[in-house]
């Protein structure tokens, strides 16, 4: 033992944690690569950073808001922990417009990230969860933190005492409810990230069902809503009695190019009751007011703009461009012979190297392309014989991308043993 | 749809703040159907009332409603009032506006918080103390802060709080799992350490009574007493801590409120950084209350009982459970910390201070006894016998002012009033005109008034 130790024991959940966090990790494997190829131009089609400028409109809005802190009668101080009212209708309206969820309902947050850990502070070490797998690794490692998981497990790669939906082609990436056992708690992207998958109504329907039956409920990502194309829902709550079972998480980060800004919402229905009976958004609102102090007033401000008619139109045209980028490197990867997942309702490509090592395929990817993408086993065993390609960025660099990913395959399809023969395209 | 008010609609003269409705209820809504089989969590189900400055908003709004015509003045909830000074907002501004470009656009910053404001934290609070940057970690702000710490902690761990404190560390602890039940005779939670802190130890705890716990939280100037420790108290704390082998949270988001040349830092005593994490704040410094920005100091020496360091477990937090401080709003925290900046906020924090000094004169003059508000924002009137919900309600009902009652911060609290110091000139001098009239008109009748003129 080393001097100058406390005596204070480390929190055991930490102790469960297999790795770091995934994406400083692949932070960390750019910063690497960077250093070690230092006149080389590295593409990012890793992490899902969005590139593109927020909305002009919000310029005029904004100079107004940081004048306007700066004299007496407009400074603000402190405002609602659950956020301003203005924006909480504004949400509500329009997203959930038809849908009834009222602004009392919608909790105004610095983005989903927080809100996932805010939510494990409601729900406690003492509940069980589900989860997609492959899935956003938030759920599982800040279930860990809390106290919900059990060891992780090397031979199966999966925390004890969470229960793993498995998401892929052979179930057309919608779990088998009827082999899924009770959890208190169900956590459900979709759009799916890194799937990028969506579910269908019928497919929400029986999750909700599932749900019901169970008793349990499901937290639900719409984070990539924007993305969807095919009318498939949006919001869990077109599904008729979601607001009986799901809590609804999603963020302006994607939306509005919020990443940095960071903004988001909850939306916990007034039905929503534990087993005793009592209203879950009382105690949200407990923690909201006890382990946060709102999201910034600016931030809320841009947000509001945001969903102007003008903000909206401007939003609208960058998702465009997101998806037109997406749609390059699909037609890329297509036309090589891979097989590629995802890709139509949301921003990522879910590619599949049939027999190999993600990290492997990352590994190769990036050495020999200059390319950062981020391997399948990142999001679970699930993932493993994937890879996340993301189609945020510019589009000089989609296109350099596009460019170097084919000659990369194309002088290696004898010779690179990961590309499947088929070129099926989900 | 059943809509239900989990609040009592008890008047606003009641003497204890509202209950959260509980057993008859629930079992009533079972009858409904529509319930999940989710169990709520414990932990909630331990905390005794809502957190203590929604409360004293719902008073404010509910006394505001009675009396539509009155004007309400506010020396409670420690929300800044003065302006964020012009250079401040205009670098924001620019930053904003610069996302609107491809040039300027920024996505994901280090969770962390950015390189260059860490760098000037750690230069501006702590430069000749040896904190690195790396030891920053920029946050939303402390509230958010308390709640990541308690989750790096765990819910194993045995705390210590003051006694009056500020209620966020004991009730992150609560929700976190540190602690028993409230216990109704006592007022404490089991489980929790609390340390007394009053004019009969000068507002410092006696360590020579305290039981061991592994973390102690400490604040300094304090939240809500005003008091500030010193040098040698502090040194006391962190050799406690030292035999103990405890971790000591040192809370310093009122550092820049004091006039004595007392440590704003805990990291001022030697020996601290093997004990102490430190949490700030640009809340009260800055007038960055609704823009939001904090930080909290994790020294590469501290180290778990097996020697894991303790700074590699809070990274791993913030990466997981956070995503950053909004870069707008660290982009404004940067340009605090320019010497323009600096200035410019020391202007506005004498401007406090000169409320505080106003307020303390005229309670001082009425004979009232007032603790703190020399080192702090804050003013901890005594009332003896009294109950602090009373002496709240009276004021608020008589005068239109609203206070904090003293045991919203725990049963150290009993018998006290925190008065504060934000908040425009015209209200403070309003304010004082109002608690002169109250209190000269009831002198005889008002049993709270202590006979003795005694200021600290």
């Amino acid at each position: 033992m080393v001097s100058g130790c406390t005596k204070l024991a480390r929190n055991v959940n930490m102790e469960k944690l297999k790795n770091n966090y995934l994406f400083p990790e692949i932070s960390r494997r750019e910063l690497e690569h960077v250093k070690k190829h230092p006149n080389v131009q590295l593409i990012s089609l890793g992490t899902g950073d969005t590139t593109e400028p927020i909305p002009k409109h919000l310029r005029h809005v904004q100079r107004k808001i940081y004048h306007t802190l700066s004299t007496v009668e407009g400074y603000r101080g402190y405002g609602l922990e659950q956020g301003d009212k203005v924006l909480r209708k504004a949400i509500a309206d329009t997203f959930y417009g038809h849908l009834r969820v009222k602004s009392n309902e919608v909790f105004v947050s610095d983005g989903a990230q927080s809100d996932i850990s805010r939510i494990q502070l409601l729900l406690g070490s003492g509940v069980t969860i589900a989860v997609q797998d492959p899935t956003f690794p938030a759920y599982i490692d800040s279930s860990v933190i809390i106290g919900q998981t059990g060891n992780f497990h090397e031979a199966t790669k999966k925390y004890q005492n969470v229960v793993y939906m498995p998401c892929g082609p052979q179930n057309s990436f919608f779990p088998d409810l009827s082999k899924t056992p009770r959890t208190d708690v169900i956590f459900f992207c979709s759009p799916n990230n890194p799937t990028g998958y969506v579910a269908s109504k019928r497919q929400l329907h029986q999750l909700v069902e599932f749900a019901k039956t169970n008793g349990s409920i499901i937290i639900f990502d719409s984070a990539y809503a924007a993305f969807i194309e095919d009318g498939s829902p949006r919001s869990i709550y077109e599904i008729s009695g979601a607001r009986e079972v799901a809590i609804e998480i999603s963020s302006f980060s994607k939306f509005a190019g919020f990443t940095g800004v960071r903004l988001g919402w909850t939306i916990i229905p007034d039905e929503l009751l534990y087993s005793n009976g009592f209203p879950i958004i009382n105690d949200f609102h407990r923690i909201v007011t006890t382990s946060f102090d709102g999201a910034s007033n600016i931030a809320q401000a841009g947000g509001l703009a945001c969903l102007s008619p003008v903000g909206l139109k401007e939003i609208r045209s960058v998702i465009n461009y997101y998806k037109e980028n997406r749609k390059i490197l699909m037609e890329t990867l297509a036309s090589l012979g891979l097989t590629v997942y995802g890709g139509i309702n949301a921003p990522y490509l879910w590619v599949h190297f049939k027999g190999s090592k993600s990290w492997d395929v990352f590994a190769e990817i990036l050495e020999k392309t200059h390319i950062i993408t981020v391997p399948g086993s990142g999001f679970g065993p699930g993932g493993e014989e994937y890879l996340r390609i993301s189609g945020f960025g510019r589009r000089d660099d989609m296109v350099e991308a596009s460019r170097r990913l084919r000659s990369f395959f194309n002088t290696r399809t004898k010779h690179f043993p990961f590309l499947s023969s088929a070129s099926n395209t989900n």
